[in-house]
């Protein structure tokens, strides 16, 4: 069987891809380009807003050069979970990018646009059907969630892209996906179907060089062959070696060898790595078990308020030492203008975040003596409008910085504030509300995916 | 006695998804590995101690010869990034495992 080379360019489309590796791994003839557009790290935000982690210009930048080479040398180039959450706005936006970039190159492209976005009424005949599962750590799905979530999308497994391949495109753009989905279907429509390996080598490669010593930003080469997968580094400056490799399983990931995804499960215990030559290490052993149902992960978040915070920090030490008197006056003045505004505590979320302290863990901070002669107290505020929240975040501000504690020295205010202005509102604030798992009928038909051609060759 | 830190090269937190925290310890080389693990000095009860949460939190707790990693996963004290959030990728949690003490 022959080999099949898979780039990826980057671990995060619009990260910016080097140039020097990515022309090392174009010189070996891959035959597809996959990047990963999509992560839940910058929180429910994303999503929910419908907007996208990375700019315009940066994605731009990573297009060109992809798609110069993927035209150039006739291969495809496979973005999954476009636009960072991979929703119906995040789609546009990857499209809008490329639709420019294609009108001032003279391009003409055959695209495929796979979408992802559960139906809702589709999900709640699911769910009354017994069919939604939580995932760890999360509570049962309500047809409340489902209402109150401002998009749900399913991540796809490689099903759908093998489809939209097999049409023959030059670009695939996705919604929400597994990792390794791209990957995985460069590799089955390229002719090797062993999907515990490709799964294994697409969940490596999606993250660029965080497989190497040191890790980076970086572009990286998967090669599957009949029995292994070799992954081998473009950079020489960043070692590739069996440790590297294998302990790349650990990261993000809630277990290092089991490795639920859509259709099955990923089984790495028995794997072995080997080095070898030209900076790169060969995987054997990985093992792909389907699960009896095909089930795909879903993520939705709705809006829980509009939040305003402001900075204020304390250097006098009887103020440091005084610092749950002068929160506690915030709270108190933030109670008397929610009172009068008509909002009860359920209405209104608060939080103050003591740094130099225990800022960074809360409650978790195993070290409880204050060392720091001075704080920093960040002050939070979520109500059911943007207007609300600022009124109760100025209210607690002035109440912390006019508060006379006992023994008070410093009579002209409590709080050296950074910023003029003081308060920051900024903005809606959402919640991740759905993270469950949904039997599908069909892993290909719960997708739709449409084909378009843009723009016209120069 | 010996550091956590000094043995190992990664101690890191990390989400892994919204709702978990995920920590990953790669040690120096398989000699410091094997005698971590064997000295037991790294239980679910001390982990759940010293993160101030109930073991019941702890989902995953994994020695991982391969890497000469280990790995636990516990269920996050709130989903991430919204109201209250702290560390929205979860990124600064691990530090209260840098100077665990082992007996060799």
């Amino acid at each position: 069987m022959k080999e099949i080379r898979i780039l990826a360019p980057a671990g995060m489309l619009g990260y910016g891809i080097p140039e020097k590796s990515f022309n090392a791994g174009m010189a070996m003839k891959p035959h597809a380009i996959v990047i990963d557009a999509g992560s839940t790290d910058a929180g429910p935000h994303k999503l929910g807003a419908g907007v996208g982690i990375v700019s315009k210009i940066a994605a731009k930048k990573d297009f060109d050069m992809m798609l110069t080479a993927g035209l150039e040398n006739h291969i495809p180039v496979i973005v999954g979970s476009a636009g960072g959450s991979g929703g119906q706005p995040h789609i546009k936006w990857t499209m809008d990018v490329v639709r420019e970039l294609a009108a001032e190159r003279g391009w003409k492209l055959r695209v495929a646009v796979i979408n992802g976005t559960a139906d809702k009424e589709w999900l709640k005949d699911r769910l009354r059907k017994g069919l939604v599962t939580p995932m760890t750590g999360v509570p049962e799905l309500t047809i409340e969630d489902i209402d109150q979530a401002t998009e749900i999308v399913a991540q796809m497994g490689h099903e759908p892209y093998l489809e939209a391949l097999e049409k023959g495109v030059d670009l695939i753009i996705a919604g929400r996906s597994y990792d390794p989905a791209m990957t995985v279907a460069a590799c089955v429509h390229n002719g090797n179907t062993d999907l515990g390996l490709a799964y294994h080598m697409g969940k490596i490669i999606e993250c660029g060089c965080l497989c190497t010593i040191p890790g980076g930003p970086d572009a990286i080469m998967g090669i599957l062959r009949e029995d292994s997968f070799i992954i081998q580094s473009l950079n020489p400056e960043r070692r590739c070696t069996p440790l590297s490799v294998a302990a790349h399983t650990l990261y993000e990931k809630e277990h290092p060898y089991h490795l639920a995804g859509p259709g099955g499960v990923l089984d790495l215990e028995k794997c072995t790595f080997e080095q070898l030559e030209n900076n790169a290490v060969c995987v054997r052993g990985s093992k792909f078990v389907p699960d009896k149902v095909y089930r795909v992960k879903l993520e939705g978040a709705k809006l829980v308020g509009y939040r305003s915070i402001f900075i204020g920090a304390l250097r006098d030490p009887l103020a440091v030492a005084a610092v749950d008197e002068i929160i506690g006056a915030g709270k108190y003045m933030a109670h008397n203008i929610m009172k009068q505004l008509g909002l009860t505590d359920n209405q209104v979320f608060m939080d103050f975040k003591v740094y130099g302290r225990n800022g960074v863990m809360g409650d978790r901070e195993p070290i409880r003596e204050v060392k720091s002669h001075e704080l920093c107290i960040v002050s939070e505020f979520v109500a059911p409008t943007q207007e609300e929240a600022a009124a109760i975040c100025a209210k607690a501000r002035a109440g912390m910085m006019h508060y006379h504690y006992n023994g008070r020295k410093a009579t002209a205010g409590n709080l050296a504030l950074p910023f003029a202005p003081s308060d920051f509102s900024v903005g809606p604030t959402y919640q991740f509300n759905v993270y469950h798992l949904v039997a599908v009928d069909d892993p290909i038909a719960f997708f739709t995916t449409t084909y378009q051609t843009i723009g016209e060759e120069k | 006695m010996t550091r956590l830190n000094d043995i190992t090269r990664v101690i890191r937190s990390k989400n892994s998804g919204p709702f978990l925290l995920t920590f990953d310890v790669i040690f120096n080389d398989a000699e410091s590995y094997q005698k971590a693990k064997a000295s037991g000095v790294l239980t679910p009860e001390k982990f759940a101690n010293l993160f101030r949460i109930s073991k019941d939190k702890i989902v995953t707790f994994v020695w991982f010869e391969v890497a000469n990693a280990f790995k636990a996963t516990i269920i996050r004290p709130r989903d991430s990034g919204s109201y209250g959030e702290r560390d929205t990728y979860g990124a600064q949690q691990a530090a209260p495992l840098i100077n665990l003490e082992f007996p060799f």
